[in-house]
């Protein structure tokens, strides 16, 4: 199989990099191999010391890694962001305007574009959220979109995260080190700024307060330091300035939310959670929920809190949801995605079900709830009785599965352990929707650090690397 | 600010505290130790159980220590994670405390309790660290005094500073109260009929060295050292930095900045206790029995420490 390389294009001399890294060659070369080592090791030695880790769950010995950062930049041209930008900024005012739609009305459905059964069969369907007004009609404040390329020019939307996207403080921490590693090259190269990020999101946050509070009160909620992301909660708040809270911070009393303080009481406006839907409120969803509130979603269907990103969004990036959204855009827009889809099997059709199950070996299958690269299976890196032991899972419950065929993901240069190679990369930008959809220009690379592997999670043993969008 | 946060900030200036306390302790257990080559099993056996006596630890010692002997005491008075009061469990908690609040404090200040606590790995993986144990306490000590640095040059000066310093502060009263009490009671105070009369010169040198009083007690005296001075300066001085009356005013003055609706008998309590130190006598003290005294000064210390987590930390 041959693959598109960021760097040196497909099949292209592997000395003769693409127009857009010339530059970025003719600066890397000033460093010997010797100084990329010693900048590696110095990489390693701050990322321990700002304790930016993370917790692998089932993994007893390594409570708490790193993950792996590569110095080879995924360097991305002016121009092709600009399309980035255009389609990711359309698919998610697309996929908000559904969202609204699936808990207003359900005009798609009337129209006959989505089938009822797809929202109120769908474990993601929070009957809950039925009829109640969101600020600003706005419900994913955040949305992480991953992107994959396959050839020149020829980008697709893998996967919409609307519920809780994590990632984006390794974005940012990946920038810091590359400025404090490479100062030289941000003044040699034209790299656009990310390091606004934090501000764009109070911003965005602020700005989906419910109607009527002038300077809302908000808050970062997270599941507590034990989860694998909280560094990045604690980093996020932090950034942002705003306080962050476990459930037990939280209260609910004459129809507003509380957080306990050393003075007393203090309401709060904005709950950017970074906790799921079912242990929210263990008074409507998971009663043993220790994470949650007790009382929220009265109060956010009185409209007197806003939740971000809104309780239900999952409705929308479940993978069962995802072959819909090429047609949702047309639907609610009127006009024709910027960015393609992944073409995509339902196995819960019996036609593309026996479709699938004649070509595993081919394709890329996934749970519809899955997350994290767990549950999937990659067919042409899979043994024979891999493939029959997933086989015997689709078989039995063939709505719980997609399938796609396998891309040839785009590869960028990366060290490892024989030297630089080639390894599969994605692109994870973040869009943000407040009072305007905007994003900055970056995201989080990861890289599929085994050879000829295509799972680039980092529960799975990826890692990441920095975005550099040119300016020109 | 969040009450559970500054709880966490409570406990994370507490067990630094208490790290670089336990590390002053165990250094001039072993000064001592090295002073009195001469002396006998039992008297050595003794020195050890004072270092558990302190912390009031002898019983949670014994459930996991069958002898009692200077080595094992050490040990598990540096390494034992499993014992709050160890350096390793109190920087381990001091840690765990700061990554839980590490929105609340600076980057600076979590990355210095970080690496404090990465390097305390090293320091004792395969027991490298009892390759230069004075070296060992004194780094403590130095991580503690560049903790407090960072603090005090990074923080705003806003309530979750406030809350570091009333734990730092309580910590402090806490455990030297708790050194004096033991180190009197090994100088058997019972037998001092003359506390004005020269002491025994290396006993209370190394007390005073072990809370960094010694040059202060040559400044402030400028007189050969005596059991009744040395306790005058480090209960009623309030230049002493580590004497009672310091963490006492220290505690009330940031109590004072942090007060709420409910907190009114606490400061009350911390007050009055801050005012018998200022206006004591140390002839008064001692004639009232030094131990009867601490012990005293440590429950009400004690209550003081409980009113302020039901006024501020846990409602």
């Amino acid at each position: 199989m041959n693959f598109y390389d960021e760097m040196f294009g497909l099949n292209g001399a592997r000395d003769v990099p693409l127009s857009h890294y010339t530059n970025y060659e003719r600066w890397a070369k000033t460093y010997s191999t010797h100084a990329m080592e010693a900048k590696r090791a110095q990489a390693d030695a701050a990322f321990r010391q700002v304790g930016i880790t993370f917790a692998v769950y089932g993994d007893e010995a390594g409570t708490e890694r790193l993950i792996p950062f590569d110095l080879i930049p995924r360097v991305i041209p002016a121009q092709e962001w600009a399309m980035l930008e255009k389609g990711l900024k359309q698919r998610v005012r697309a996929l908000n305007l559904f969202i609204h739609d699936v808990y207003h009305g359900q005009r798609i459905v009337k129209a006959g574009v989505v089938p009822a059964s797809q929202i109120y069969l769908n474990a993601q369907y929070r009957a809950q959220m039925q009829g109640v007004s969101v600020a600003g009609d706005n419900y994913c404040h955040i949305a992480g979109i991953d992107i994959v390329r396959a050839g020149e020019g020829e980008f697709y939307v893998l996967e919409d995260n609307l519920r809780v996207p994590s990632g984006v403080s390794y974005m940012l921490e990946d920038r810091k080190m590359m400025m404090r590693l490479f100062p030289d090259a941000f003044s040699a190269l034209p790299i656009s700024p990310i390091e606004h990020y934090p501000d764009m999101l109070l911003e965005t946050l602020r700005s989906s307060a419910p109607a009527g509070v002038d300077a809302p009160s908000v808050v970062v909620l997270t599941p507590g330091m034990y989860n694998s992301a909280y560094f990045e909660h604690a980093f996020l708040a932090q950034q942002m300035g705003v306080e962050l809270v476990e459930g037990k911070d939280l209260f609910v009393d004459d129809g507003l939310v509380f957080m306990r303080t050393t003075q007393g009481p203090q309401r709060v406006d904005v709950i950017y959670r970074r906790v799921d839907d079912d242990f929210l409120d263990p008074l409507v969803f998971r009663a043993s929920s220790s994470l949650g509130v007790p009382g929220l979603m009265s109060v956010v269907r009185a409209g007197r809190v806003t939740v971000t990103n809104a309780v239900g969004t999952g409705i929308a990036d479940d993978k069962s949801t995802y072959p819909f959204i090429p047609e949702v855009i047309k639907f609610y827009l009127g006009e024709e995605p910027i960015l393609n889809n992944v073409p995509t099997y339902q196995c819960r059709k019996p036609d593309e079900l026996s479709y699938v199950l004649a070509n595993l070996a081919t394709l890329v299958v996934k749970e519809v709830h899955g997350a994290g690269g767990y549950g999937m299976l990659v067919g042409p890196a899979s043994s024979a009785k891999q493939i029959e032991d997933f086989r015997a899972r689709v078989v039995a419950k063939p709505e719980g599965y997609i399938a796609q065929p396998t891309l040839a993901l785009s590869t960028c240069p990366t060290y490892v352990d024989s030297g630089i190679a080639p390894r599969h990369i994605d692109l994870r930008p973040y869009v943000l929707c407040g009072k305007e959809t905007q994003l900055v220009p970056g995201g989080l690379c990861r890289v599929a650090l085994q050879e000829g592997s295509l799972v680039v999670n980092s529960s799975q043993g990826g890692g990441t690397k920095d975005t550099w969008v040119l300016t020109e | 600010m969040l009450s559970s946060t500054a709880d966490h900030l409570f406990w994370m200036a507490r067990y630094t505290e208490r790290a670089e306390n336990t590390a002053r302790m165990l250094d001039i257990h072993l000064q001592s130790t090295l002073l009195a080559g001469g002396r006998s099993v039992s008297q050595r056996e003794q020195a050890a159980r004072a270092m558990l006596t302190i912390s009031e630890l002898e019983p949670a010692f014994l459930v996991s220590n069958s002898a009692l002997s200077s080595e094992a005491v050490l040990r598990y008075m540096v390494s034992d994670t499993g014992n709050g009061s160890s350096i390793a469990g109190a920087l381990f908690a001091a840690r765990e405390n700061a990554r839980a609040v590490r929105g609340a404090i600076t980057t600076e200040l979590f990355e210095t309790i970080n690496v404090t606590w990465l390097e305390l790995q090293a320091r004792l993986a395969d027991d490298a660290w009892e390759d230069d144990r004075a070296a060992f306490f004194a780094w403590v000590k130095h991580r503690a005094h560049l903790t407090r640095g960072v603090t005090s040059g990074t923080m705003p000066r806003d309530d979750a500073y406030r809350f570091v310093a009333i734990g730092t502060a309580l910590e402090r009263a806490d455990n030297v109260a708790r050194l004096l009490d033991v180190k009197f009671h090994e100088a058997d105070v019972s037998q001092i009929q003359d506390w004005d009369a020269k002491g025994e010169y290396y006993h209370w040198a190394a007390i005073l060295r072990s809370v960094s009083g010694f040059e202060i007690y040559r400044k402030t005296y400028r007189d050969t050292i005596t059991p009744s001075r040395v306790a005058e300066l480090l209960i009623l001085r309030a230049d002493m930095p580590r004497s009672l009356l310091a963490a006492m005013n220290a505690l009330c003055n940031q109590l004072e900045n942090v007060a709420n609706k409910r907190s009114a008998d606490t400061l009350r309590c911390a007050g009055l206790l801050r005012a018998e130190l200022q206006f004591a006598r140390i002839d008064d003290v001692l004639s009232r029995g030094l131990h009867a005294y601490l012990q005293a000064f440590l429950e009400r210390v004690d209550e003081v420490g409980r009113r302020i987590s039901n006024d501020f930390l846990v409602n």
